[in-house]
């Protein structure tokens, strides 16, 4: 008999498997469950933008592509993110086309830390971000953020974890799990640490596009002296709802670029080709398609955050994603207990935001990337069950 | 507020608190807009969309042709107005085609419609023919998918 634990790289084992499957499992088994737990657009991805990918099959375009991903694909990125973003890139250099957003981090990970290397992360945050930088053999150095700050990252909680190994601090926002944002003067906090002690910055703005009221997202590459220290990370996945696609793009400083290609090249080759022909076209006449999106997602975000507050639930108002984080505090029940009696008294799946990281204890994360009636549907079960516990 | 009217079309049974934060808008203002609406006959009722072909002897429902002669004054409104008349009428549309009025019409059997037909809205004075097409199965109704093979899951797996 092998023993396959011996055989097995000690740092995967140290990985734990992600919080968030367990209850979508349960749910997955029960019937009459109403989810609102998924993380990804209900929409399809716009007509005009399937036509495109398959028009390219009809004409019989399935080679590889080249390894950085087509030279149109990149320009119309670089001219998207300048348009949008205020901040320019050179296609032929520094923008790499990637398989999802996920494997921009996962490079950059690889290619910037080492060993003794530490990675600040904020928490609650999207699941990937530890276990990848555990593979890439740094230390992930965890910070927690506050609900009293609606989950910002402020200058002290940077300061007091930052020491003379850390390398590179993961910026996530929009949020994943709790909906927060970064407004430009909390961003020029950070920058200024960054800077000051020469700290390079993973900004993963996957949902830069949905960002709600007036204020539009910023990137913290567009702050003075942070290009050359920000690797941006972002994607189709949720501006076009394009998640089954799989393709994403970074931008960042040739060097950095040009090593995360180099990683890219060997282990992926090119990003797909069908879903890069699918993106050109997104790019190109996609715009509007984001904005009405947005507007029904804002709808959404209005209609569950109202109804939370209306159950007496503190929540505060996410500005960002398509998440809202209430707090069940309230309820004496831990995270993981509310999110189980929900489940098997209500047949409601919501994530407990643990999952996000234990400071995520306390807290829910509810997604309302769903119909209004199927949420208006959930509120209604939530609020009954609120009133039997 | 054109979203309100989509909104109500879509679901009327959002209530005003809802619609208040959906639409980012006082509750008072939206109470008071709807009926606005009412008054003024934009919005003209609040019904069900049922499934009929899941009630046991609910009828059945034709889509008759006519073809009409218009009057002199009133062109084909006044004929209209007599079709619309009959109970057994469900709706009736003025059509740019080969035809001029599209009228629904439910019965209980196949018989009492052809009567209906026959007796009543061939003996009009403007009636110049009319086709009777029987309606078989409802794909498809007010925006709502009403085909059982038809119905969308949601097939979003939850990967991480």
């Amino acid at each position: 008999m092998i023993d396959y634990s011996s055989l097995l790289n000690e740092n995967i084992k140290e990985v734990k498997p992600s919080g968030i499957r367990k209850f979508f499992d349960i749910a997955n088994e029960m019937d009459n469950v109403i989810s609102l737990s998924i993380g990804e657009p209900d929409f399809k991805t716009p007509w005009h933008i399937r036509e495109a990918g398959i028009e390219s099959l009809q004409k019989g375009r399935t080679w590889y592509s080249p390894n950085r991903g087509f030279n149109e694909l990149r320009e119309e990125i670089s001219t998207y993110f300048s348009n949008r973003f205020g901040v320019s890139y050179d296609s032929s250099c520094e923008v790499l086309v990637t398989v999802g957003g996920s494997e921009a981090i996962d490079l950059c990970l690889r290619c910037l830390v080492k060993n003794g290397d530490e990675v600040l992360i904020p928490q609650p945050s999207f699941v990937c971000y530890e276990p990848l930088t555990v593979m890439a053999g740094a230390t992930p150095v965890i910070i927690e953020t506050k609900s009293e700050n609606e989950f910002r990252l402020t200058k002290e909680e940077v300061l007091s974890h930052i020491t003379d190994k850390t390398k590179l601090l993961i910026l996530p926002y929009p949020n994943n799990p709790t909906g927060a944002v970064m407004r430009k003067s909390d961003l020029e906090e950070i920058a200024k640490i960054a800077i000051e002690r020469n700290i390079l910055v993973l900004s993963d703005e996957i949902y830069a596009e949905l960002t709600y009221g007036d204020e539009p997202h910023v990137s913290i590459s567009s702050l003075k002296g942070m290009k050359e220290r920000t690797i941006v990370v972002s994607g189709f996945s949720k501006a076009y709802a394009m998640t089954g696609w799989r393709l994403g793009y970074t931008l960042g400083p040739k060097e950095i670029v040009d090593a995360m290609t180099k990683l890219h090249q060997y282990g992926i080759m090119s990003a797909p080709t069908t879903a890069q022909y699918a993106a050109i076209e997104a790019l190109k006449n996609g715009y509007d398609d984001i904005k009405s999106m947005r507007d029904e997602y804002d709808m959404r975000r209005r209609l569950i955050v109202g109804g939370f507050r209306k159950m007496d639930m503190d929540c505060f108002e996410p500005m960002g994603a398509f998440y809202v984080f209430p707090c069940i505090k309230k309820t004496g029940l831990s995270s993981e207990e509310f999110c189980t009696r929900l489940i098997e008294s209500k047949r409601v799946a919501v994530v407990p935001g643990t999952a996000f990281g234990d400071c995520g204890e306390g807290f829910v994360r509810v997604s309302y990337s769903y119909s209004i009636k199927h949420i208006q549907d959930a509120l209604a079960r939530i609020e009954s069950f609120l009133r039997e516990i | 507020m054109k979203k309100l009217l989509e909104l109500l079309s879509e679901n009327a049974r959002l209530t005003t608190t809802e619609l208040s934060f959906l639409l980012n808008e006082p509750e008072e203002k939206i109470k008071a807009q709807i009926a606005e609406y009412e008054e003024k006959g934009i919005i003209k009722g609040y019904r069900t969309l049922i499934n009929w072909e899941k009630v046991p002897n609910a009828g059945v429902t034709a889509l008759i042709e006519l073809k009409v002669t218009p009057k002199k004054e009133t062109g084909f409104d006044e004929i209209a107005q007599s079709v619309m008349s009959f109970d057994e009428v469900e709706s009736v549309y003025l059509i740019a085609g080969v035809y001029d009025l599209a009228v629904f019409v439910k019965g209980n059997t196949i018989q009492e419609v052809a009567s209906f037909v026959s007796k009543k809205l061939s003996a009009l004075d403007s009636v110049i023919s009319t086709a009777t097409h029987f309606l078989l199965k409802r794909y498809k109704d007010g925006g709502v998918s009403f085909a059982e093979t038809e119905r969308e899951e949601d097939k979003r797996g939850l990967i991480l």
